[in-house]
């Protein structure tokens, strides 16, 4: 069986086990369903009121039935309706995806714009001092979590300038863009930060590995001059890992940056789970988690279907 | 070994810094430290560092630098445990699912997909809303997230070992399967465990303080660093040192942790060497 079909015929199978996970690690949750919906007000009900909601919600059935129902809604779009929120779920999450989509791509282009220039040119200058510095930087990048690095931003502007990240109401992209982009610039920073860091180190060490390969002599011996070995001849090769690495990023961060958009006060994706579990939401839990594994793995499967696009020899070869 | 890791530029600055957090961290564990963590000198509140108080003194007056080896001593805590849990997990399910194949690989390696299915600071998050917050939780929730990539890191150089000559020499001679598993396969995994081990360390640190700085993992009024960052929040103008120093404290310890993985890995596979960053 070729990678790819592998690939695509356990992609469902995945899926159902994510939803079996989400869906039993819900009822493990301590106390009963009805408890949880309600909170303390359900210690008001009578024993006869209680088994009329159990029934209405269809919690008195076997769990494999509420499992195979709650799919069935699942496919229909229907994740339930949100205690905190009064609204259907799958609503409530679209309101918040289009800010984690654009917080996401502003900070991919962060990354890419700071991360690969910096590979390609610490690769260039291999053990030099200028290659020791940006590989320190990296190294830092890396190791600095992104809470601090908006923490520490946050301080930098209020005590060097003066000036504090808007955190007043949220703009959206569509009603004002320049107001919407000043509110996400700091917020992007932040996360693109250590993402800068890994696309740096692995863009310089594709790259270093690309350098050394016969075409690439075979080019400069030809006389081709050096920024167009670089550039044209070497870094599409290199650019493989840059884009397996970058995909999985962005799988990553559209599941919500929870941190980063608590710190800077942004309604996502991120900070809806995270409310969801501090209000016991256990519907909206549940259907935020199903979403956010839901895009990532999607987004993984795109990953490898592009890196196999780019290099043939995955197809043959024994994948993961 | 020693003499590799500190003969390696990464890996002088990565060990030495780790030996230093642990050190920290074990003063911090058996309460060594300068001041009583938790006594508020009332009198000293949001005072700025000097002699007496190294890092200065937080909103009740609690001494700052005192917190701070706590709350490493807390995160080292937490990571130690749950990367334990993670690296017995893994091995047992790697090896086993390596050595056995059919269905039992199988189901292992499908759990082990639908785990890495899920963002990892998600998973995480639904763990801790299940189980409620708390120092256990968080080492069960870090674990849990970590079991899948050491089961995957065990497995893979598992599945060639086992095809390799000696492993069917092994078996001809007699050996038994627990031998052939601890003696042959096991030592020859140390070097990627290792690795592995010290990389999840440093994302352990990472998660923990995160998770606290949520503050869904240590409970005040226990200390953590992540929980000094969150308290840090409404303060850093007035107090930038309740920022800097647990802020300083966390990235250099996951650097430490970072430099040496990188070392270690440069050690273990020269293959590497030239091209790693």
């Amino acid at each position: 069986m070729s990678y790819l079909t592998r690939r695509l015929s356990t992609f469902p199978l995945v899926m159902l086990g994510v939803s079996i996970l989400v869906f039993v690690a819900i009822r493990m949750v301590p106390g009963d369903a009805i408890t949880a919906m309600l909170g303390t007000e359900a210690g008001l009900l009578t024993p006869a009121q209680r088994e009329a909601l159990a029934n209405y919600f269809g919690i008195d059935q076997p769990i494999a039935v509420q499992y195979w129902h709650w799919l069935l809604g699942v496919f229909r779009g229907d994740l339930g309706i949100s205690v905190t929120y009064g609204k259907p779920v799958l609503g409530v999450i679209l309101e918040r995806f289009p800010l984690t989509l654009q917080l996401a791509l502003m900070s991919m282009c962060v990354a890419l714009l700071v991360g690969l220039p910096a590979g390609v040119f610490a690769a260039t200058r291999n053990e030099k001092m200028s290659d020791l510095a940006v590989r320190i930087f990296a190294m830092i990048g890396q190791s600095t979590p992104n809470f601090v690095v908006g923490l520490l931003i946050i301080y930098a502007l209020s005590a060097g300038f003066g000036i504090l990240p808007t955190m007043g109401e949220f703009t959206p992209l569509l009603v004002d863009p320049l107001r919407n982009l000043g509110q996400m610039i700091l917020p992007a920073v932040t996360l693109g930060f250590a993402f800068a860091a890994s696309v740096t180190r692995i863009s310089r060490s594709a790259m270093l590995d690309v350098l050394s390969d016969d075409y690439v002599r075979t080019a400069r011996s030809k006389g081709v001059p050096k920024r167009s070995v670089i550039w044209r001849h070497a870094l599409p090769n290199a650019l493989i890992p840059v884009v397996t690495l970058s995909g999985v990023e962005f799988g990553y961060l559209l599941g919500g940056a929870v941190l980063v958009e608590q710190i800077y006060a942004l309604p996502g994706l991120g900070r809806l789970v995270l409310d969801a579990i501090l209000q016991r939401d256990y519907a909206l839990v549940q259907g935020c988690v199903l979403f956010i594994a839901f895009n990532f793995m999607v987004v993984n499967l795109i990953v490898d279907l592009v890196y196999v696009a780019l290099d043939p020899r995955i197809r043959l070869g024994e994948g993961g | 070994m020693l003499r590799a890791i500190f003969s390696h530029p990464s890996g002088r600055i990565g060990g030495t810094i780790v030996v230093i957090y642990v050190v920290v961290a074990l003063l911090g564990m058996f309460d060594v430290t300068p001041h009583n963590p938790l006594q508020q000198y009332r009198i000293d509140r949001l005072h700025a560092p000097n002699a007496s108080y190294w890092m200065g003194t937080d909103l009740f007056g609690r001494d700052v630098a005192s917190r701070l080896m706590k709350g490493v001593g807390q995160s080292f805590f937490v990571g130690f445990c749950s990367v334990t849990l993670a690296t017995l997990a893994g091995t047992v399910l790697g090896l086993t699912a390596a050595w056995f194949g059919k269905a039992w690989d199988g189901l292992v390696m499908r759990i082990m997909d639908v785990l890495l299915a899920f963002p990892a600071i998600l998973l995480a998050l639904l763990i801790i809303a299940i189980a409620g917050p708390g120092t256990w939780t968080s080492i069960a929730a870090i674990a849990i997230v970590y079991t899948p990539i050491f089961t995957r890191v065990v497995r893979g150089p598992a599945l060639s070992i086992k095809a390799r000559e000696f492993v069917d020499a092994a078996r001809t001679f007699g050996s038994s399967r627990r031998y052939i598993l601890t003696r042959h396969l096991l030592l020859n995994l140390v070097a990627p465990l290792t690795v592995q081990v010290t990389l999840a360390l440093a994302w352990s640190l990472l998660t923990e303080a995160g998770l606290s700085f949520l503050g869904l993992g240590t409970q005040p009024p226990a200390s953590s660093l992540g929980l000094m960052l969150a308290d840090s929040r409404n303060l850093m103008e007035t107090a930038p040192w309740l920022l800097i120093f647990p802020a300083l404290a966390i990235m250099i310890s996951i650097l430490g942790f970072n430099l040496l993985g990188d070392a270690l890995r440069d050690i273990f596979d020269p293959r590497t060497r030239r091209s790693a960053a």
